[in-house]
């Protein structure tokens, strides 16, 4: 028994069944990221005002994954091209290459996490703000504030203590990028340099509404932000585990029978660029904005 | 990519000489599928098995199971609502029906003396009865049904029902037992993405049956599971029994809810998967002659069907993971700020709104009413033009309708939240695009109904089903238009005219299609057909049963009681009073149709075995699957078939039987046509000319 069309392409639509399969597949796909591109806009639309942080991702971080992702697209393609000209050890790099921007990748996507994970946010009651608002204001402390729950926000990546009555911490500067990558203690803060170490702020623990690390708990952006990404990390792992695959057990089929190899790499290949362009939209909407 | 490889060019020309891989080339992608040659062993020819006809009858039998199981489910429901807080137990259930059959004798004139009201037995604490020793004290103390179980009840039966019986018999089983048979084709496109789907289905089915065991049990938000209830629903549980904590068996926080989450997330991927196979082969494999005009059917109704599953499923796995999120990570997603549960403000961040999962719950759900009854508007068709022995009339126009019907599902599934405020613009756009929905659907069953003019129909088994179909669908589809107007809804909306209303559509639509299909290709599946006599014995007392199940819910819900009453509306006495006594006798009839389903169940198990042998045709169908051997091996057709004309050819004039297979060759160039799809073409493959 043999399956016709797995290895040529069916004269009137023109494809293999690989590649009609993997482009269904993608229209799903396109659903999935729709519909949560979709909750995007509708929790943003509908957020009140304060709630919904702006300009705190790192640029400079989400700019080079996008450069990473679009050179590994590159590389796919370099990688099914070697293939169809029977040029396997080219293959072989080429897709190596890619394998290293996709783990490159979530490398950076985890030093993000991580620098979320260790970041804290502390809604202090309004009513309470008056007395902290100088030294704040002193530390050019980055304060938000939401009016419909009557809290202002401050943020802090470096919780000294939670002991006791109240919490101890350095808070975020303006501008209040979440990872200061060139945050240099000399060049942050010119009088904490000079005294050997940064300006602690404390806060009575009755004064705070609710303080919590940058996760999904915190807020819906929070929440919308590691949906996101999350899933879209997924399928760079998953995408990586195939490429793996072809790059090592799979690549046996080579000798056998090249020529469905290489489709199987055009394949990989159209999810690739997909989950490149899913990052695509993603960087301008979490990052640029 | 402009550069084509060399070989595509190899590959059109070896199109030209046949279809059939086989001879075009080689054996060179052999290790991908399973080598007709050699035996295979018990596990990979019955469980792991990538033959399409074996996944087929792998979803049929977990898909007719469940189904049971789901009414079974129901049948508890209905004792709470025809008794409210009386002790399911035997003497209570005899109490009932001896005042029934006492009933029945003293309105014939056997009896002097009306019966008297049995008196509700509580259960004896000392020796509980059978109910709490299978669903424990905490769901059914002393046999007496807590409301939260009740909610359990509803919300397992809806979502069993839908997706773990329906959606696997009616797409998965038949689409893939009978779609690459009347393609003509040998398998599916992507066999052991096939099994991958069944694998992933068996999973969620054993993660959602579960979940009625996890401390706190099942889910119970209802099967559409709307935000926040079902946020806060299933709080993490203790996991002491019996004096003993057993939380290193079960991760505390993973309750029922989640649970449930969960298993949608296995059992979405698995449609989706699934949904990707079916179109590609569709679309890649149909063999020589057979273009899409000429297709049957019940293929383009697993076609849409397909593609509704592909692009309607996704939201709802996407909104899966934002209340697992929103449940398990604490985020509010659905959580509007200010949220206030039993006097207790939510520690939640607030910013979501429940509206949004609505939104993405129904963009599914509406396109998934269409899942449920398109392949049975499918099976329906092939039954119909078989045992009218005439075409279909207008197949085109069928086909058209069809495909206009798959594309508006996709755009009325506000139509379910007309009551939440979106506003009376988007209501009017939903309105607008419901009312239009109904032409369409109007037009596929005309075209059925006027089939039947003039044919000389045989009542066969399967027929039985089709024609009863006909009648009682269209009482589901037409008492769904009030429902599509804003103003009529409001008073309807979530009483018990709306559950009336999509049961008729399923229960005696697309089940009733389901049991026709089951009867019609039962021989091509067994090379057995099932008995005739049982048949009529499940069919006449499930077909008035049914009516009696769901009728008297119109009036229920045009008075005005509301769907969700764990008491069936008693609390509202004052209001419901007219009709509350119709809780007794839908139970009852409900039951009685419990007991009226067992002679399916022998009927399909024993013909399985002992039925009668019949021919490889014994319907003397013109379709494509019937030219194959029954059952068909393993590879489907000994030798490749040819599709020469249209689907429907029966009663052909100047033919020698009233029926002309697709995979005979015309006899002459002269064929007299009646009507139906437009005749052979000398190119294989394309729409015919617009004549």
């Amino acid at each position: 028994m043999e399956i016709p069309y797995t290895l040529t392409a069916r004269p009137d639509t023109g494809l293999y069944n690989g590649k009609l399969g993997i482009w269904l597949f993608l229209a799903s796909e396109v659903m999935l990221f729709g519909a949560i591109f979709t909750a995007y806009l509708f929790v943003r639309l509908g957020a009140e005002d304060g709630t919904w942080p702006d300009h705190i991702q790192n640029v400079w971080l989400g700019l080079s994954n996008t450069i990473i992702l679009i050179i590994s697209s590159i590389t796919m393609v370099w990688a099914w091209v070697a293939l169809k000209e029977r040029k396997f050890n080219t293959y072989r790099l080429a897709l190596g290459i890619t394998i290293l921007c996709g783990l490159v990748f979530l490398g950076i996507k985890g030093v993000e996490y991580h620098s979320k994970f260790n970041h804290y946010g502390f809604l202090i009651k309004a009513d309470a703000m008056d007395k902290y608002l100088p030294d704040l204001k002193k530390m050019d402390a980055f304060i938000g504030s939401i009016p419909s729950q009557h809290v202002f926000e401050v943020r802090s990546e470096d919780l000294k203590s939670q002991e006791g009555d109240s919490f101890t911490f350095v808070p975020d500067k303006n501008p209040h990028y979440l990872i200061n990558l060139a945050r240099d203690k000399s060049a942050v803060a010119p009088e904490a340099a000079a005294g050997g170490e940064e300006a602690t702020f404390t806060i009575k623990k009755d004064d705070v509404e609710r303080w919590h690390n940058l996760t999904p708990a915190y807020g819906t952006y929070y929440a919308i932000y590691f949906l996101v990404t999350g899933l879209h990390a997924m399928h760079i792992v998953g995408g990586v585990v195939v490429m793996f695959y072809f790059l090592t057990i799979g690549s046996r089929l080579y000798k056998r029978n090249p020529e469905q190899l290489s489709n199987r790499i055009e394949v990989t290949g159209i999810f690739w660029h997909f989950v490149d362009l899913v990052w695509i939209t993603v960087f301008p909407i979490l990052y640029l904005t | 990519m402009d550069d084509l490889p060399p070989s595509s060019e190899a590959a059109a020309s070896a199109q030209g000489q046949s279809t059939h891989a086989a001879s075009s080339h080689g054996h060179s992608a052999h290790d991908d599928h399973g080598h007709e040659h050699h035996e295979l062993g018990f596990w990979r020819s019955y469980v792991f098995s990538t033959d399409h006809k074996v996944i087929g009858i792998q979803y049929l039998w977990g898909g007719l199971a469940f189904l049971f199981f789901g009414f079974g489910l129901m049948l508890l429901m209905r004792w709470q609502l025809a008794f409210p807080g009386q002790a399911l137990t035997w003497i209570n259930a005899s109490n009932h029906i001896g005042y029934q059959w006492h009933q029945i004798w003293y309105h014939l004139g056997f009896y002097g003396t009306p019966p008297i009201d049995p008196v509700p037995v509580p259960a004896d604490p000392l020796h509980p009865p059978l109910m709490q020793y299978i669903f424990g004290k905490d769901q059914m103390p002393g046999g007496v049904m807590t409301p939260d179980f009740y909610n359990t009840l509803g919300a397992m039966h809806g979502t069993i029902m839908v997706f773990f019986g329906i959606v696997p018999v009616a797409f998965a089983a038949f689409g893939n037992y009978v779609m690459p048979l009347q393609i003509g084709t040998v398998d599916m496109a992507f066999p052991r993405l096939n099994m991958g789907s069944v694998i992933l289905f068996f999973l969620s089915a054993v993660l959602m049956f579960g979940s009625l065991f996890v401390p706190g049990g099942a889910a119970k938000s209802g099967w559409t599971s709307y935000t926040p209830l079902a946020t806060i629903s299933d709080q993490p549980q203790d996991t002491i029994f019996w004096g003993h904590d057993f939380h290193f068996m079960w991760p505390f926080w993973l309750t029922g809810q989640s649970v449930w989450i969960i298993a949608m997330a296995f059992n979405i991927t698995s449609s989706l998967l699934s949904s990707v196979n079916f179109i590609t082969t569709i679309v890649q494999l149909r063999v020589k002659g057979l273009g899409w005009m000429r297709m049957p059917f019940f293929v383009w109704t697993q076609f849409v069907t397909a593609f509704l599953l592909l692009l309607a499923f996704p939201p709802l796995e996407a909104a899966a993971f934002m209340q697992l999120m929103d449940r398990l990570a604490g985020s509010s997603l659905f959580s509007p700020a200010g949220l206030v549960i039993g006097g207790t403000p939510l520690p939640l961040s607030g910013g979501g709104t429940p509206l949004l999962w609505q939104h993405l719950f129904w963009f599914l759900g509406h396109p998934e009413v269409y899942v449920l009854v398109l392949p049975g508007l499918g099976i329906i068709s092939e039954v119909v033009a078989n045992n009218a022995r005439k075409p279909l009339w207008g197949y085109n126009q069928m086909v058209y309708g069809l495909l206009v019907l798959g594309f508006l599902s996709m755009i009325v599934w506000a139509h379910h939240m007309y009551l939440t405020g979106m506003g009376t613009a988007v209501s009017s756009f939903f309105q607008l695009t419901t009312i239009i929905i109904s032409v369409p659907t109007i037009l596929i069953l005309s075209s059925l109904i006027i089939s039947l003019w003039g044919g000389s129909i045989r009542f066969t088994s399967p027929m039985l089903w089709a024609t009863a179909f006909l009648p009682l669908f269209g009482i589901g589809g037409l008492t769904g238009i009030p429902l599509a107007f804003n103003a009529p809804d409001t008073f309807l909306h979530d009483s018990y005219y709306i559950i009336a209303h999509f049961h008729y559509v399923i229960a005696p639509g697309t089940i009733f299609a389901l049991f026709a299909g089951v009867h019609y290709w039962y021989p091509k599946a067994t090379g057995r057909i099932m008995s005739e006599f049982w048949n009529k014995v499940h069919f006449w007392p499930t077909m008035i049963l049914m009516n009696c199940v769901f009728f008297p819910m119109f009036l229920q819900g045009m008075a005005g009681m509301h769907r969700r009453m764990y008491d069936g509306g008693a609390t509202y006495d004052e209001l419901n009073r007219n009709v509350l006594h119709w809780n007794v006798f839908i139970s009852e009839a409900a039951w009685l149709m419990g007991l009226a389903q067992i002679p399916f169940i022998i009927n399909f198990c024993f013909s399985w075995k002992y039925g009668r042998k019949v021919s490889d045709n014994p319907w003397e169908a013109t379709t494509l699957e019937w030219s194959a051997p029954s059952p068909p091996p393993h590879g489907n057709f000994p030798t490749p078939v040819i599709a020469y004309r249209g689907p429907y050819e029966y009663s052909v004039p100047g033919h020698p039987t009233d029926f002309t297979p697709q995979s005979e060759p015309p006899a002459s160039t002269q064929t007299t046509r009646i009507s139906g799809p437009p005749p052979a073409e000398e190119r294989s493959i394309g729409f015919p000319p617009l004549t």
